[in-house]
Parts: C-alpha cells; structure tokens; sequence
C-alpha cells in the first residue's frame, strides 16, 4: 500500500508543504489572525451603550443623572468646546442642551444618534412625569448565527480552501515543470493521471488541518457553533477542497514560470474574493449580476459551509450549491488533464 | 572489455535520426549501435546534439525522422512503452529533484514507480549515500545530489542505464565516486550510454565513444582506436616568441623523425609524436637553425580530445 505511487507522490507534496514555514502561516495563521481581528472589530456590542453629553449650564447635573440611569445611555457633563469636538467625531452620539426648550443636537444621518434621540426623549419625558398608556413587555429573541461572526467564518473556511488549493496545487506543479521534475516523473513508467490525482489527493490532509484549525478557533474565541452535522461540514469541505485543487491543476497546466502561474492564480481568485460573499452578503450586488456572482464556485461553496453551519442544513438542503461545487471541479480536472503541458 | 556474447540482440539501434528545432538542425542523420552489455559514450562539445539524441533514444523526445529501438521496442507511446521505461535508467542532465524531501524519501518516491525495485537500502548502498539518508536533496553537495540522481535511476534494477553528463561541474573527487558507481552496474553485465565532455572520463569508462560534432557522429571506435588513428601516443604543443607566421614551418615540422600530423591554430602548433626522445630533440635544433625562440613547450599523452582537434580543428572544451 505505501509503496503506491499516488501514496509516494502524495505523501512527497505535503511533505514539500509542510516543510515549508511561509506556506504553514499563510494557510493555516492568516485565517485566523483574519478571524480574530475582523472579530474583534465587528463584535456584537451586545445591549450597547451609547454615550450622549450634556452641555453646562442649569440642571446640567440633574439631566445626566437621569439619562445615565437609564440601561441605554451613558451620559456626562461637558463644556462648550469638548461637546462640540466630541459631536463631530462621533464620540457623542447626541448632545443635550438643557433650558427651555431642551434641544437635542445631533444628526439625523446617523442610525445611533437617532436611536439616541429617541432614549434621551423617552427618559427626560418619563422624568418629567410623562405616563405610559399601553402596557408594554419586551420579549428578547437571540437567533443563534446572526452575530457577524458567524456569518464570517465559513465565509474565511471558503476562502481559505481556495487559497490552499489554488497555491498547494498550482505552484507545486509549475515548480515541477520548470524544474524538470516533471520530465523525469515522464521518464518512469509513472501513470500521467497518479500524478495528477496525487495533487488532489494532498490536499485532503491540509482540508482537515485546515478545517480543524479554523472551526476549533472560532468556536474557542467567538463561541461559532456549527448547527448541521459534522458529517455534513466535511462532505462539503472535501467537496470544495476536491474543486479547488481541479481549478488550481487547469490554472497550472500550461503554465511555464512561477510568476506566469502566479498571475493567474490571482486572476481567478480576485474576482471571488470580491463577489463570493466572504465580508459580506453578496445580495448587496445589482440584481443583473446575481447569475454570474451565484455561478462562482465560492459563493457555492460559502453558501453550502453557512447552510450547514449557520442555518443547520442537511446535506439535501445545500445540495445545489454542492453540486456547483463538484461541477466546477470534476469540469476544470478534466481540461487539465487533456491541455496539461508535460513538457 | 567484456565481450557480449553474439546471441544478445543490440541494446539500442538507431539509423538515419534527425531532430530540428526552427531552423536549427539538433542531430542530422545520426547511426548508432550500443552492444547489449558495453558502455557506449557519446561525446563532444555542447551543442553537438549528444542530449538530444540521448533524450530521443529515452523516448522523452519525438525524433522528425529515422528508427530507433531500445531494447528491441521503438517508442510508440502505447502501453508496451511503460514495460519498457521498467527496464531502463534514467539520469536526465538537469533534473532538481524536490528540495525538501531526504535522500531517503526521493528513492523511495521513485521505487514507488516500479514493480520490481530494489530497496532503498540496497541502492544507498551502492551510491554509499546511507549516512545522508535523512538529509534533505537541498543540504546535499552537488557530488551528493548527482549520486542521488544515479541512485534514482538504479532502483528499478535497469537493463540499460542513460547518463547524461552525470559528472559535469563536480570535483575529482565526487567524479571518481561516480565512475565506481557506473562501473559497478557495468560489471554486472549491464549496458550504459552516457554522454560526457571529459575526455578522461571516457577514457576510462567507456569500451566505445561516438565523438559528435554537429548534429552527427565524425568519429566511431573504442578509445583505443581512436587516439591510435592518430598515428602517435604524444602530442607536442609550442608556440614561439616572436609569433612569426608557422606556414613557412610546416614542410620542416613533417619532415621531422617521428612526427605524424601538425597542426597550427591561433599560433600553437601541435605535432603528434611516436617517441618524444627523438622529436623533441630535433625540434629544439631546427628552430635553433631557423633563429626561432620558443615561448612555452608542452607534451602529453595523445587523448581523445586530440582526436577531435584532428578531425575538426577544434577543441571540445573551448565550446
């Protein structure tokens, strides 16, 4: 068994990679410093606190009190020039000047200054006397996956199958090329298509590395959970794992330099990282490109991780995304075995 | 020289090989037999067709025209094509094998292509290469990097070993390891074709040398032969110190007691000689005659590059 040729050839690409330092960070850190720090930025400020100030002048003092009672508000007394900074640069989000009448200054562009308003109206009103008609009583529903986060991380689990499997196939094949250790694989009784399917092949191991890596990570620092099955999880991940390496195999068979492949590599990856979804929903585009952007092997791939992930599909219910996936890669495999230049 | 035995068929025969690139034409009509069980070396300067005419008889290049059989198949790229390759070694001129992996991963890699392939053991062995095992091909010398080349070509237990200047660029000492290493596999009643451009190496390794020049072989015979057809075992080189024109020289030179051939480039004149105790003195006497001062005066035993020199007027290191 492990002295197969696609068990040798296999075992000798990962052993290339993973002896390779800059190819482990690029991997398996940078998706996660990327994780953790687009985490971080976009944390859900759970109930959240807006800070609003109050100018000086009578009952300045009596007014904070009140705002800074209630749950939403964060209030301080402040002078003229400070309220007026601090206003403009949004560290503020309303400023109250006390009198009669009280004016709020804020603007009115700005979605927090306006919910700002709202609270700072309410508690000065009920302060003043103001009762409530209607009984009211809140019911909080926290729906599991809406954070940003979590709409993050398959997005970067996406990505990064991309990214190692368009760079861990198509460089090492055009190094092989240019090195002339292609033509002497050719000089052995070699079979062209082991060589090609041993490719693939590495990337199953670096696919749960790198699933593991990035899953563990987020569930461990940002509490992701993944809803669907893990059985599903890895149906998916091996399925775009599979189309990436095909994609970056086509992108790599007529390639004669490193610099040539490279180009490439980031012609087909740029327009992906872009439309596919990774940030940011890409229901934002126009309607008239929603065919194209939905046709992309990414955005298949991100839209069947966050089915499963996210919404806890089965593997039926991303099915057509998956299927998209597989068309992709089984398509651009079989080009790169017909057009792939041996010499 | 061990004589094949008349029964074994030819290792490679090839007739008539042509091979272009553009306008240039690589090897132009090229004839050649390899005895099953010889070393057979292809020599010449760069760019006298020896690697392309060894990577179409490897089947790694189409040839435009002629027929080539190595070990009684001619490349067809059907399946009989990957039998064949079992039986063959293969040292290809510029290969880098993966940077990473050991010595003892790339044999291993390279076992896993055939069937029948010695172990790794047993090949590290015969490069003597076992105490770098763990080394990787990056943290190799380039003697040691060339040795794992041969050991790649060796672990199938080839019929027939390719070389492609296997000792280009290496020190005398790496050279000598791998002449062990050829004549290892040759004393075992296996056939080599190599291409080299040290003379030496031929010398030694090889029963017969093709000398190439231009896309065809000028010259054919053991190495033996070949210096012999000289006419003399010594050369004799001087130049002189006022550079006059040899021309006026030459008929003098001939007539000389023991002198062969003589030759005049770039004012060095070569003569080849049977017995330098009787040229040489009646060359220091002429040229006293003549009033002519040399400048320097060098001998040494007849080589194959002297053949080459004789045949084309130049030399095969000067390319």
């Amino acid at each position: 068994m492990s002295n197969r040729p696609l068990v040798q050839m296999t075992l000798a690409w990962i052993r290339g990679f993973y002896r390779e330092p800059e190819a482990i960070f690029w991997v398996f850190g940078f998706p996660i410093v990327l994780a953790f720090a687009l985490g971080i930025a976009f944390k859900n400020r759970g109930p959240g606190e807006m800070r609003v100030g109050v100018l000086r002048g009578a009952e300045d003092s009596a007014i904070a009190r009140t705002l800074d009672a209630t749950p939403a508000l964060a209030a301080g007394v402040l002078d003229s020039a400070t309220a007026r900074t601090q206003l403009r640069t949004g560290r503020i989000a309303l400023l109250v000047l006390p009198g009669s009448p009280i004016v709020y200054r804020y603007d009115s562009t700005r979605t927090e200054s306006r919910l700002a308003r709202l609270e700072v109206d309410d508690a000065l009103q009920r302060a003043g006397g103001r009762t409530d008609i209607a009984v009211v009583h809140d019911d909080r529903v926290t729906e599991p996956g809406s954070r940003y986060i979590d709409f993050l991380i398959p997005g970067l689990l996406g990505m990064n199958l991309m990214g190692s499997g368009l760079w861990g196939v198509g460089f090492s094949v055009v190094q092989a090329r240019t090195k002339g250790l292609l033509k002497r694989f050719l000089a052995t009784p070699m079979r062209k298509s082991e060589y090609l399917l041993s490719y693939v092949v590495s990337r199953l191991l670096f696919l749960v590395l790198e699933v593991i890596a990035l899953v563990g990570f987020a569930y461990w620092v940002f509490d992701v959970g993944v809803h669907g099955t893990m059985m599903a999880l890895g149906i998916c991940t091996i399925l775009g794992s599979f189309s990436f390496a095909g994609i970056g195999l086509l992108v790599a068979s007529r390639a004669k330099t490193i610099e040539a492949v490279s180009g490439l590599m980031n012609l087909v990856m740029l327009p992906m990282w872009i439309l596919s979804g990774t940030f940011f929903s890409y229901a934002r585009f126009p309607e008239s490109m929603q065919p194209f952007v939905r046709a992309l092997p990414l955005t298949a791939l991100n839209d069947s991780l966050r089915g499963v992930m996210i919404d806890g599909a089965s593997l039926a219910g991303v099915a057509a995304s998956l299927g998209i996936v597989a068309v992709w890669g089984a398509v651009c495999f079989l080009v790169a075995v017909k057009i792939f230049r041996w010499r | 020289m061990t004589a094949a035995p008349p029964s074994r068929p030819p290792a490679i025969r090839c007739e008539g090989l042509v091979k272009r690139y553009g306008d240039v034409t690589a090897v132009a009509g090229l004839d050649l037999t390899v005895a099953a069980g010889e070393c057979f070396g292809l020599l010449g300067p760069n760019g006298a067709g020896k690697t392309t005419t060894i990577e179409i008889l490897e089947g790694l290049t189409p040839a435009d025209a002629g027929l080539v059989q190595v070990l009684e198949h001619a490349w067809n790229g059907g399946a009989a094509d990957r039998l064949l390759r079992e039986r063959l070694g293969i040292q290809l001129q510029e290969t880098k094998l993966p940077e990473k992996l050991s010595v003892e991963e790339t044999i291993r890699l390279f076992a896993s292509f055939y069937p029948q392939a010695q172990t790794v053991e047993s090949v590290l062995a015969v490069v003597e290469l076992g105490e770098k095992r763990r080394a990787w091909y990056s943290k190799l010398s380039g003697g040691q990097k060339q040795r794992l080349a041969v050991a790649c070509a060796l672990v199938n237990r080839p019929e027939l070993l390719f070389l492609d200047e296997p000792t280009t660029g290496l020190d005398p000492q790496s050279r000598r390891q791998l002449w062990d290493v050829i004549a290892g596999f040759r004393s075992q009643g296996n056939t080599v074709l190599l291409t080299t451009h040290y003379m030496e190496e031929a010398e030694r390794l090889c029963d017969r040398v093709a000398i190439m020049d231009h896309g065809k072989v000028i010259a054919l015979g053991t190495p033996r032969e070949l210096i012999a057809s000289l006419g003399a075992e010594h050369v004799v080189e001087f130049t002189l110190a006022d550079g006059v024109a040899v021309a006026s020289l030459e008929p003098q030179l001939r007539g000389l007691p023991g002198v062969g051939t003589v030759r005049a480039t770039d004012g060095t004149i070569a003569l080849t000689a049977t017995a330098l105790h009787i040229t040489l003195p009646a060359l220091t006497s002429l040229l006293e005659q003549r009033g002519h001062v040399l400048a320097s005066l060098t001998t040494h035993h007849a080589s194959l590059d002297d053949v080459f020199v004789a045949i084309t007027g130049r030399r095969i290191r000067d390319e």
